[in-house]
């Protein structure tokens, strides 16, 4: 392996292609929804795409509490040796 | 071997072999004795054996049911790829140590009394307290410290609960204990801090990350689902447990997020995946407690190799900090392509571990109705692949290039990774043997169209947030800082409290000293001025004075009777 290969993630396009590669799964994911029958103990869990903008919202969610969280939690990493 | 000899035994004696043995031969032997102790486990039948008298009592060393055996088959199973993984170890205490370690555990599972219990779970706590201080710096030291003495605290809780069982019921046995019999809230409580409850974990996210390379590979498996099993055993259908376990899948992941040491964010994870384990014991049902002992067995395979595909990145490059690390992908390939195998498992991706065993306790949760603890759940379980899925792997494989080039993790290293990802995949695409070793029948088909679906949207829908949330430069970068947790209250507060409390007791001996010299001063000069050399009681009197104030004294007596 020389240290001045290129590899396919190094090239910006391609990085791109795959965040766009995640979208439209997410999309075709949408799109069978309609046709898949759904036998959930709890109804609004059969809404159409509630496992996707859940997933959605309790991440973002979970990031923007996280990073919020951080204004009190942060420390020097030798916090404790000092 | 009989079915009366303890498979414990045969790790925790065997352990004390591996010294006498030397190169090859040490290798072949610490391989030779967790495969020795599984295959003993396929030939016991269910019952219970090797009692043993003591004092007044019967010991149960082997209480062999399809509880007790399912989490026998995984320590045995984990044992052996671990050895694997640590075999370029040349340190002796370690290896000794882990074995013992492994074998304390299994003695813990197969206790059918409390005395054994509490003697096997003290064990563990000791044996693998070396595996944290082998990493033989200031800052391990300090952390084994720590854990010991939480571990041992939740021995003598334990302990203390069982006597008080034995004084109320006159029975020593380990089964099924619920709140309500005497001494349960102190056994319950030792089982939590094994078990890393809310507010009782933060020696595992303390201690694991500090421990050896290998060593926290060990660690991972044993010690929490060793809980795990001794709530199942002694608290199913607690209902406590369901909004514990349910606390314990969500506030981890916060933490997870803006960790930056990767092992430590495996850590929070652990914790994480314990509280699904927790729910299915608080919930009770066949189906909760086939999930929670299915998810311990694929969460012990899944997390050993999410451990060792960071173990491998810390042994190569020296760090395992997110904000140091990136691009690795290029110098160890099979280790990130394993990696990805541990998170795909973690996350619950079809074909993947975790897909076939979170479902159990997903479903059982819903059946029972508790639709809060579901959507916490379900928010842990996009929660979980967040920062298990995508940042491990992310941060330390991919990112941005650190620059680091480094060579593949070591052969042996490699060996073990690639078994732990077969066997999760095999459990995720014919989940049909893992199942067949549950406690109770099974009637699930995890691969429905819906499931699959909703499933791969929840995860698909996770992912892109964090691409979105990464490409417009919202996440949170990995930083070279600590979060404050519950070990704040015990190493800041505690510390300081007590030296506020130390300086305060000086301070007021200080006082009253002063107190007493300012107020004594006066005091100490009129006795002196009476009574000193030159004082008027101190002198040296003649016999002459002596004669003339007797007179005296009895001329006033006469006067005082004559006036009287």
């Amino acid at each position: 392996m020389s240290e001045s290969k290129t590899y396919w993630l190094d090239r910006k396009q391609n990085v791109t292609k795959v965040y766009r590669a995640v979208w439209v799964a997410c999309a075709l994911l949408l799109v069978v929804d309609p046709l898949i029958h759904k036998h959930e103990a709890f109804g609004f869990a059969e809404w159409f795409g509630f496992y996707g903008f859940f997933g959605f919202v309790a991440c973002v969610g979970l990031v923007l509490t996280a990073k919020a969280l951080r204004r009190f939690l942060k420390r020097a990493e030798d916090y404790y040796e000092r | 071997m009989s079915a009366d000899f303890p498979t414990a035994l045969i790790l925790v004696l065997g352990a004390l072999a591996v010294p006498l043995l030397h190169g090859r031969a040490r290798a072949a032997y610490m391989l030779a004795l967790p495969a020795l102790a599984f295959a003993h486990l396929l030939a016991v039948p269910v019952g219970e054996y090797a009692r043993v008298g003591f004092l007044d009592h019967t010991l149960v060393l082997m209480r062999v049911d399809r509880l007790s055996l399912a989490f026998g088959y995984i320590f045995t199973i984990a044992a052996l790829l671990n050895v694997v993984y640590s075999l370029h170890v040349e340190d002796t205490v370690q290896q000794v140590s882990s074995l013992a370690y492994a074998g304390s555990a299994l003695g813990a599972v197969f206790a059918g009394d409390l005395i054994t219990l509490f003697i096997y779970w003290e064990l563990t706590a000791v044996t693998s307290v070396v595996l944290v201080w082998a990493r033989r710096t200031e800052r391990a030291r300090r952390a084994a410290l720590r854990y010991l003495l939480v571990q041992l605290a939740s021995g003598m809780l334990l302990l203390a609960g069982a006597v008080v069982y034995y004084r109320a019921t006159g029975s020593i046995r380990f089964g099924m204990l619920g709140l309500g019999v005497p001494g349960g809230w102190l056994i319950l409580l030792a089982f939590g801090i094994k078990c890393a409850f809310p507010l009782l974990h933060n020696w595992l996210q303390d201690a694991y990350p500090e421990a050896t390379v290998t060593g926290t590979v060990w660690l991972s498996a044993f010690t929490t689902k060793l809980a795990v099993y001794a709530l199942a055993r002694g608290f199913p259908g607690t209902e406590m447990l369901i909004w514990i376990g349910a606390l314990m899948t969500a506030f981890p992941i916060f933490y997870a997020v803006i960790e930056n040491d990767l092992r430590r964010v495996l850590a929070y994870s652990l914790n994480n995946q314990l509280g699904f384990m927790v729910v299915g014991i608080g919930v009770g049902t066949e189906l909760a407690l086939n999930g929670t002992v299915a998810h311990a067995f694929s969460h012990i395979l899944y997390k050993a190799l999410l451990f060792m595909s960071m173990g491998a990145v810390l042994f190569r490059t020296g760090t395992v900090n997110g904000s140091q690390l990136g691009g690795l992908y290029k110098s160890m390939p099979w280790t990130a392509g394993f990696c990805i195998v541990g998170a795909a498992s973690i996350s619950a991706f079809p074909l993947f571990s975790g897909f076939v065993s979170k479902a159990l306790i997903l479903s059982a949760v819903a059946e029972e109705g508790h639709v809060v603890t579901w959507l916490v759940l379900l928010f842990a379980s996009a929660g979980v692949f967040h920062h298990s899925g995508i940042k491990i792997p992310f941060f330390a494989f991919f990112a941005h290039d650190s620059g680091i080039r480094c060579a593949e993790a070591p052969r042996n290293m490699l060996v073990a990774m690639g078994l732990t990802a077969a066997l999760c995949i095999g459990i995720g695409v014919y989940p049909g043997p893992l199942y067949g070793l549950l406690p109770h029948p099974v009637s699930f088909e995890p691969y429905t169209a819906a499931h699959v679906v909703t499933q791969l949207q929840l995860l698909l829908f996770s992912a892109l947030a964090f691409a979105v949330l990464m490409r417009t430069g919202i996440y949170p970068p990995e930083l070279r800082a600590i979060n404050l947790d519950s070990d704040w209250l015990y190493r800041r507060l505690g510390t300081a409290i007590a030296g506020a409390a130390a300086e305060g007791i000086n301070a007021m001996r200080l006082a009253v000293a002063e107190a007493v010299l300012r107020a004594g001063t006066p005091v100490a000069r009129a006795v002196r001025d009476l009574h000193g050399n030159r004082g008027l009681l101190g002198r040296t009197w003649s016999t002459r004075d002596m004669a003339l104030w007797m007179v005296a004294l009895l001329a006033a007596y006469l006067l005082v009777y004559y006036v009287v």
